[in-house]
């Protein structure tokens, strides 16, 4: 029996996963286990977490989100949140939930290219 | 006051957390039936999902009752949304309407962070009684 809650893809030492649904509390633990797991288990130096498919992100949610970027972290490796909407971007911020910390990007994409700033250990914004 | 529009509200019990799915499903079904636009319909949703969440962290038995409903006043279309329970209720409610308080260790963001995001949020309490926050958004 497996725990996964969500597909992980592993593209050479980065992980990607795309977050989608209406998640309720209790899946949102689990996947932050699972995420922990996936990077302690395998030699990932990155992570990014797309949320681009998620229409509502409340305080709950964008905390664990929080949580699972510092754990990874923890882990030695670099983590990203990729893909917020735009809407829930505006939404967060009304709410006050401190997302400022997060290392952030429009897309998967550019969030590769973050990672790879961040490994270097180059905060400049290119 | 906003008047009802004819149109049946959607009333359950807020039993558990897979009530808090059903509580942003319904209340984006009534925004965007309604006319809200995106902004402001995910606001809705995430102040509804915050308000649901305060029922079962904080409720008795983490119970509670949901109301949400299409509303009219002055030419203008707006959801609004009650959250009911029987809880320990609010002692302080100034307080409770301060960022960064919790008595849960949680931001505290719940209350004052709803009230942002709606155009009107009421808050109903006494300690002992139960709580009753109604939340309302407008179209533009």
């Amino acid at each position: 029996m497996t725990d996964d809650v969500v597909p992980v893809m592993q593209i050479g030492d980065t992980l990607l996963v795309a977050l989608q649904g209406d998640l309720d509390d209790t899946t949102v633990i689990r996947i932050e286990e699972q995420l922990t797991r996936e990077v302690s288990q395998t030699s990932a130096t990155g992570m990014l977490i797309d949320v681009s498919r998620l229409s509502v992100v409340d305080s709950f949610i964008a905390r664990v989100l929080a949580r699972i970027v510092a754990m990874v972290r923890l882990l030695g490796a670099q983590a990203a949140v990729v893909g917020i909407q735009p809407a829930v971007a505006i939404t967060l911020v009304e709410l006050g939930v401190p997302m400022g910390h997060l290392d952030t990007a429009l897309n998967a994409e550019q969030g590769l290219a973050l990672l790879r700033r961040l490994r270097r250990g180059d905060t400049g914004t290119d | 006051m906003p008047t009802e529009t004819g149109r049946e509200p959607a009333v359950f019990d807020m039993v558990d957390e897979s009530d808090l799915i059903r509580v942003r499903k319904v209340l984006r079904t009534e925004a965007e039936a309604t006319g809200l636009n995106l902004v402001d319909t995910t606001k809705l949703i995430t102040a509804g999902s915050e308000l649901a969440r305060n029922i079962l962290n904080y409720a008795t038995g983490g119970r509670g009752r949901i109301r949400i409903e299409q509303v009219y006043h002055q030419g203008r279309r707006g959801v609004r949304a009650t959250f009911a329970d029987d809880g320990p209720g609010i002692e302080d409610i100034d307080q409770a309407m301060t960022d960064g308080f919790s008595t849960r260790g949680s931001m505290g963001l719940g209350l004052p962070g709803a009230r942002r995001l709606v155009d009107d949020l009421t808050l109903t309490s006494a300690a002992g009684s139960g709580t009753t926050v109604v939340i309302v958004k407008w179209q533009r």
